[in-house]
């Protein structure tokens, strides 16, 4: 990772940690504040983004709202990838037909598009966010286990692992020393790339009226609420998808400079 | 590997995909806490009559010992029986059958449209100056990582409510398809242009290339003839992932267009909690994915210069 793109980095974290845990800093007004003679403003001086059908503040919305949505997605890639390192290196340090049944699964669980067995799970579950973040981090976790799995078996056989086996180093110690460290680095930029991916199918969740409910100012949510003004308020449409593209764009940027590819996902 | 001997193999892997997907979700029915027909017709909340969940016992078994249960199951499944919808009425597969060809009609047109962009944007960015490129492949990572729910309703904005081109609701005319079409195509072509460009740049600039122009080949002939070959190579690798993405997006599409199909039924069931339906079209998507992937597979059998060996 060159400097420039560290330091742009971490910049643009501090933002997005800035605007989750402090929004007051950027947005000082309460973002479920109603005022309906201020309905349907038109983005301007006194309402930077314009205001909602309950005159809303959409600007502080936007603000306020990514503390829900980056946590709902923070969660899920935590509960997704958990479980797939947990599995993947079960399948890949355990005996071979082991490694096959896990590996079979997996390639089952990898046949429902992510959003369909989302959607599956919440039929079994309910809506709410918190069924949300299960069911975007378990759609997601067969993806990532796979991943984790060729990555840990690709350092078992490597050269290095191989000479701490002739220099007689046991094997807890070889977890610890050589796989953990190793593996590491290519499953940040793998986490970096979830994120973003969970905030979106999160917030797909939510505009579909299966995740967070409105007037809660999750950026989905939001989205989900404009959708019946499209014709009448852009702006209630437009604002809350910037936000969800630039996590987005900023999860793909940040993962690729740390060396992830988009497609393994 | 002869051709017999991997079809045979993809036929019997995927035999066990299917049922490794069809015992989860077996299994997946009876963990919800309480009675399972309740939770087969929507869950408490439904208040399902008595009627309707003794219906319910006897069309799942449940009074059977539970692997006579499972194998009733699969059974049935076999029989491309997914049981009754109860928010419907009707039989699960009579419903898939009737929405499907719409989600395949708008599939199939996003996923061709999606290439045909991705060829262009490709074939544009071999020529193009470094800052064009690099300009280019921003707007790529941008096109990818726009979510389906939030371009739909962009696109309805910009050219239904500001310019007043085409219908926001999806009427069953050609003019309707447009949105829905793009909405799904332009993040799939992102993704694609990514993959394109850099094996189109380098099957351009390769040894062969540079023999087939020397032999007086003209480079629109080259490009036609290797250039996308080798192009498609990389692009048909990912084909499972297009199709999720693109299911995951009918999903989304069919509910902002207003327009039937699987997606749509899908979402209406999840709202419902019609389990019947749901698991029906999760393990009709498990197969066509699977069909799909095995497509793709042999697709690539066919075009690759390396002549299948990997």
């Amino acid at each position: 990772m060159s400097r420039t793109a560290k330091i742009l980095s971490a910049i643009v974290i501090g933002l997005w940690l800035l605007m989750a845990l402090a929004p007051s800093v950027l947005a000082p007004g309460d973002p479920l504040a109603i005022n309906p003679v201020q309905a349907f403003q038109k983005p301007g001086a006194a309402h930077f983004f314009g205001t909602d059908e309950s005159g809303r503040d959409i600007y502080t919305r936007v603000i306020h709202g990514a503390s829900d949505s980056l946590s709902i997605g923070l969660a899920a890639t935590a509960l997704g990838m958990g479980l797939a390192i947990i599995l993947g290196t079960v399948a890949a340090l355990s005996p071979r037909w082991i490694d096959d049944i896990i590996l079979r699964v997996l390639e089952a669980l990898y046949a429902i598009p992510s959003l369909l067995m989302a959607l599956l799970i919440i039929a079994f579950t309910g809506p709410g966010v918190g069924p949300a973040i299960v069911a975007v981090g378990l759609s997601t976790a067969p993806g990532y286990a796979r991943l984790v799995r060729s990555q840990i078996r690709s350092l078992k056989n490597s050269e290095m692992l191989e000479s701490a086996t002739v220099l007689g180093r046991g094997s807890w110690l070889k977890v610890r020393n050589h796989l953990v460290p190793n593996a590491l680095k290519p499953l940040l930029a793998l986490v970096t790339l979830g994120i973003g991916q969970a905030v979106i199918w999160a917030a797909a969740l939510s505009f579909l009226g299966l995740g967070a409910a409105p007037p809660a100012p999750e950026w989905g949510a939001m989205l989900s609420a404009g959708r019946t003004y499209l014709h009448l308020a852009w702006w209630m449409s437009l604002f809350p998808g910037l936000a969800i593209v630039a996590v987005a764009v900023s999860a793909t940027l940040i993962g690729r400079a740390l060396g992830g590819k988009v497609k393994s996902l | 590997m002869g051709t017999v001997a991997w079809a045979g193999r993809k036929i019997g892997g995927a035999l066990v995909v299917l049922w490794l997907v069809a015992t989860a979700i077996f299994i997946a029915i009876r963990l919800i806490p309480g009675d399972p027909a309740e939770a087969i017709m929507g869950g408490p909340g439904s208040q399902a009559s008595a009627e309707a969940l003794a219906a319910a016992r006897a069309e799942y078994a449940l009074d059977q010992p539970l692997f006579a249960q499972y194998l009733l199951y699969l059974g049935k499944l076999l029989a491309l029986d997914f049981g009754t919808s109860y928010s419907l009425k009707q039989p699960v597969a009579q419903v898939m059958g009737e929405v499907l060809p719409n989600t395949l009609w708008l599939s199939l047109l996003a996923l061709a449209a999606a290439w045909l962009m991705a060829l262009c944007f490709a074939a544009a960015a071999i020529r193009s100056s470094r800052f064009a490129s690099q300009l280019g492949s921003l707007m790529e990572i941008i096109a990818a990582a726009v979510p389906h729910f939030w371009l739909g309703a962009v696109l309805i904005m910009l050219f239904s409510s500001a310019l007043g081109w085409l219908p926001a609701v999806d009427n069953g005319s050609a003019q309707g398809l447009v949105l829905p079409v793009l909405t799904l195509a332009l993040p799939l072509a992102g993704f694609l242009t990514q993959l394109m460009r850099d094996s189109l740049g380098e099957a351009m600039g390769s040894q062969f290339a540079l023999a087939a122009r020397a032999r007086g080949e003209s480079r629109l002939k080259l490009f036609w003839r290797h250039g996308l070959r080798h192009a498609a190579l990389p692009a048909l690798g990912l084909t499972g992932w297009a199709f999720s993405s693109l299911l995951s997006g009918a999903v989304v599409v069919e509910a902002i267009f207003a327009r039937p199909g699987l997606g749509r039924s899908l979402l209406s069931a999840v709202l419902a909690r019609d389990i019947p339906m749901v698991t029906g079209i999760a393990l009709f998507s498990a197969l066509v994915y699977i069909v799909v992937m095995a497509l793709a597979e042999g697709l690539e059998r066919l075009i690759n210069p390396a002549g299948g060996q990997r």
